[in-house]
């Protein structure tokens, strides 16, 4: 359905019709209606949301704030509600990657910011997630001082255990598994990084104390509880899957119940 | 301008170690009297800020984005080189080294680079530590791949998110630093000037993005990791973010900027696709192991769909120039024999301006000889990522490939210790000068940035830090910091308050065309002259005609942008100004005056030196200064892979 033809040879055109959130720090926000005409179908959505914001500075309007950095992909900045769904209607894709092409000429196209409780707006199409940050502060990570690591090849880790550990250290942290989520659970985030690091040989050490660490902050971050809807896994621009709660459960479970059985019941001297 | 790079004595193999036992130490209960700011949250940003909690001084570490894990250190895909000889293949500290001096085509600090090769088999253990999953053999060993430049097989990867998963490593460090109180991190805050008191640096002013707040942070050191400036070419493979603010104050605050002309064409990245374009998307070079570059021999094919052109219709023109490198040629001489092809009127893809600038990246030998599923374990993500941007598949059509601006050797001039010519300000990663020369071979950005952060600076700066003293650290209540504050605020004001026509997106696009153009993949005097003449009109044009939407006290986009230009387009006069006086041919800098048959023609009796800049004051051209590189175990040769 698309026509049109631009500058480029066999380059196609679009005319949309664009419902886009507004919304000033500490005030209720808005939907405002813009007609944009002649977008290239080559073009990616935020060069499509660029473009607009140049017909907005031409009309001497505000532009609309939205956070997006290396547009390849992978920094996870970009974070755009899409027809209802986070990062877009494509599988697999972030929406720095979702090109024009996926539309079809005249369509309305609604763009909010992540809807998360865990994540408030700052203005328009960009929200705070720094409740992500927080979670991984409290335990995702080995303790791996500067200048005390062992030659690399000493330990062993084999082939198959690195890709599953790679398959979940893949996540970009860009939050559409809140986003999607009705509950606005971040089980999938955390569930990843836990996978991450606690299938690991290096991480063996810190992984009862690493996960029931991130588990508490991520409570008291204000994220939702999971309850298997598994919007989470569609809407994952690195196709990570519900696996990773099954095993951060698996993991949690494990965490309490040697914590409940591991006190000798002598008292603390401190020291950790 | 003082540049004494204060290179150890005695033996090269023996530098490092020599000058690390000599450097002071600050003891353990004194390093929290001391505090140290850290801008940039990179592989070297993120690494250093780590480190120095980890030591026990106190920490404020500043970036631009969201949170430290998105700086553009983790778009870089392919691998970081290590000179490990896991492969048995031949490699050693000082094979790395000459690999990595001869890929700059001679023209960085000898002692620096072979500190490099020395600390990479450090970095690599202490982010198998940090649990970084680098790819692995069945038997449990760590794997590699080969990479341009390299006759040996030294790349360590994380399949094509190896930046990614260094960075994830650096920021978990970061973040454990974070949560145990010893590293105050801001997000979303820009620096925006340097802090002298008495010419040492002691502090920064930020700009809060999301508030608007101007605010002056006073320290006993200040650690610059902001990266490069290759957004001075509107558009490139850096992240929309990126920019030369951070260095480019320091510079206007005395600290001298080198060899800005030194900048990285990627050969591999997709071709441009329109007007509306905002960046460039690299292929990772690892591609090049499996695929072959080619272009049709006879202009009559170039509009052909691939599959059309038989065999002997093809020009493999880097197997042919190169033979002994081949595709895995280095990055500056495979982007220009890609654009030497185009130029004949052999590229293929669309036309853009009435050229076709595109070559083939075609894996169909390699699918035959492994079979797809094997490709697609290799570089899936990257095939993916092709076909999301192209609406092309790439296993059943070759790739279509172009040079792009991706990396900046230049950077902020250091010593040996990684100390600016201003005492007390350090820079570290791509945003510094000293390890790669005309040219950075690949795998040796990650490789860098770490070897910066976790093995350098924290020995550097802490000697710093032992020469200062306690009495060292004013307040931000000291007149310099008033009148910095002030002068933001007046900049702030400034833009905000022209109010004309043009938005900075359109002074930044108009920016690229001009550096992209005549500061690109080839140069030439009239055309560099030409260059410096038509920023400056447009740097007047910007300052009467410059529209900035929104307010300066909420997140504003349009201001951030607007000030970013500011800063490239006085930056992009001093970059034509460094090529047009470098009249030689080296590495990325390549002047059409200077060439052997297409080949970059070095001039070392003159030109063995890095150019050191001074800024001169608002509208005036900077000065001039070199510091002489003396090789004192390396041959100056022509560079050659053929």
């Amino acid at each position: 359905m698309v026509h049109g033809k631009s500058a480029h040879d066999g380059e196609t055109t679009l005319a949309l019709k664009l419902r886009v959130w507004r919304q000033s720090r500490g005030v209720p926000g808005h939907f405002e209606e813009h007609a944009l005409a002649a977008v290239p179908t080559s073009a990616s959505f935020l060069e499509m949301m660029d473009m607009l914001n140049e017909q907005l500075i031409r009309a001497g309007q505000d532009t609309f704030a939205f956070d997006h950095d290396c547009r390849e992909g992978i920094c996870g900045m970009c974070s755009m509600t899409i027809n209802g769904m986070p990062h877009g209607p494509l599988p697999g894709v972030t929406t720095c990657q979702l090109h024009m092409r996926n539309f079809r000429d005249g369509e309305t196209i609604t763009v909010e910011p992540w809807r998360a409780r865990a994540f408030p707006v700052i203005k328009d199409l960009a929200v705070n997630r720094s409740a992500f940050d927080k979670v991984i502060q409290a335990g995702g990570f080995i303790t791996a001082r500067v200048g005390s690591a062992p030659e690399a090849n000493n330990t062993l880790i084999g082939k198959v255990v690195a890709d599953e550990a790679m398959d979940a250290a893949e996540c970009i942290g860009c939050g559409a598994c809140v986003a999607s989520c009705k509950n606005g659970s971040a089980m999938l985030f955390v569930g990843a990084k836990i996978n991450h690091l606690n299938i690991l040989p290096q991480g063996q050490p810190e992984r009862d104390r690493r996960t029931l660490a991130m588990v508490k902050t991520m409570d008291e971050a204000g994220f939702g509880n999971c309850t298997n809807y598994g919007e989470c896994q569609a809407h994952c621009p690195k196709s990570i899957t519900l696996d990773v709660i099954a095993k951060l459960n698996r993991d949690y479970l494990r965490a309490r119940v040697k914590e409940f059985f591991s006190s000798t019941g002598k008292p603390s001297k401190g020291g950790d | 301008m003082k540049l004494e790079s204060k290179i150890p004595a005695g033996p090269l193999a023996d530098k490092w170690n020599n000058h690390k036992a000599k450097l002071r130490l600050v003891s353990p209960a004194n390093r929290r009297k001391y505090h140290v700011i850290v801008v940039g949250s990179g592989l070297a940003g993120s690494a250093a800020a780590a480190s120095f909690a980890e030591m026990g001084f106190q920490v404020s570490c500043f970036c631009y984005q969201d949170s430290p894990r998105r700086a553009h250190s983790i778009a870089a895909q392919g691998g970081i080189n290590a000179a490990k000889n896991y492969q048995n293949d031949g490699d050693s500290v000082r094979r790395l080294f000459q690999d990595t001096i001869k890929g700059g085509d001679y023209r960085a600090r000898e002692a620096n680079v072979y500190r490099l090769a020395q600390v990479s088999t450090n970095i690599i253990d202490q982010c198998v530590a940090q649990g970084v999953p680098f790819a692995r053999e069945y038997g449990g060993l760590l794997a590699n791949r080969s990479f341009g430049g390299a006759q040996v097989s030294r790349t360590f990867y994380a399949r094509g998110q190896t930046g990614q998963q260094l960075l994830l490593g650096a920021y978990s460090a970061l973040s454990r630093q974070i949560g145990l109180g010893a590293v105050k991190m801001y997000t979303r805050h820009e620096m925006l000037d340097l802090v002298l008191i008495d010419g040492k640096a002691k502090g920064i002013v930020t700009r809060d993005l999301v508030t608007g707040a101007v605010e002056s942070w006073a320290s006993d050191v200040v650690v610059v990791c902001t990266g490069g400036y290759g957004n001075v070419f509107y558009l490139s493979t850096n992240a929309q973010g990126c920019n030369v603010t951070a260095t480019f104050r320091a510079h206007r605050r005395g600290a001298g900027f080198a060899n800005p002309c030194y900048t990285q064409i990627h050969p591999t990245c997709i071709p441009v696709h329109g007007e509306d374009q905002s960046k460039l998307t690299l292929m990772s070079e690892s591609l090049r192991n499996d695929g072959r570059v080619w272009v049709p021999k006879n202009t009559a094919d170039c509009a052909k769909p691939a599959a059309e052109i038989p065999e002997e219709a093809r020009d493999y023109f880097l197997e042919r120039k190169y033979p002994s490198y081949g595709n895995l040629a280095p990055r500056d001489i495979a982007s220009r024999a890609a654009k030497e092809v185009c130029d004949e009127g052999r590229g293929v893809g669309q036309v853009i301006d009435g050229q076709r600038l595109g070559v083939y990246l075609d894996f169909s030998a390699a699918i035959n000889r492994l079979g797809e599923a094997e490709i697609r374990t290799r570089y899936g993500n990257l095939f993916d990522m092709y076909e999301n941007i192209t609406g092309e598949n790439a296993y059943k059509q070759p790739m279509r490939i172009f040079p792009a601006v991706h990396y900046t050797m230049g950077g902020l001039w250091v010593d040996y210790n990684l100390q600016s010519n201003i005492p007390g300000l350090f820079v570290g990663g791509e945003a510094n000068f000293s390890d790669h020369g005309a040219n950075r071979l690949g795998a040796s950005a990650l490789m860098q940035g770490l070897a910066d952060g976790y093995f350098v600076l924290p020995y550097t700066v802490s000697d710093y830090l032992a020469g200062v003293g306690l009495s060292g650290r004013p307040t931000t209540e000291a007149p310099e910091f008033k009148a910095a504050v002030k002068e933001v605020n007046e900049r702030v004001s400034k833009l905000l308050a022209v109010n004309g026509t043009k938005s900075p997106r359109y002074y930044h696009k108009a920016l690229g065309k001009i550096t992209w153009e005549k500061c690109g993949m080839a140069r030439d005097k009239a055309g560099l002259e030409g260059a410096i003449r038509d920023l400056q009109a447009l740097r007047k044009d910007f300052w009467e005609n410059v529209k900035v939407v929104g307010t300066g006290d909420q997140l504003a986009p349009e201001l951030e942008r607007a000030g970013r230009v500011a800063d490239f387009l006085d930056f992009g006069i001093m970059m034509c100004l460094d090529a047009l006086t470098r009249e030689e041919s080296c590495g990325g800098h390549f002047r059409t005056e200077f060439q052997d048959a297409g080949e970059a023609k070095r001039d070392d009796a003159q030109y063995a030196h890095a150019a050191v800049w001074e800024w001169q004051g608002e509208g005036q051209l900077p000065a001039r200064h070199v510091e002489p590189l003396v090789y004192e175990e390396t041959q100056l040769s022509t560079r050659s892979y053929k």
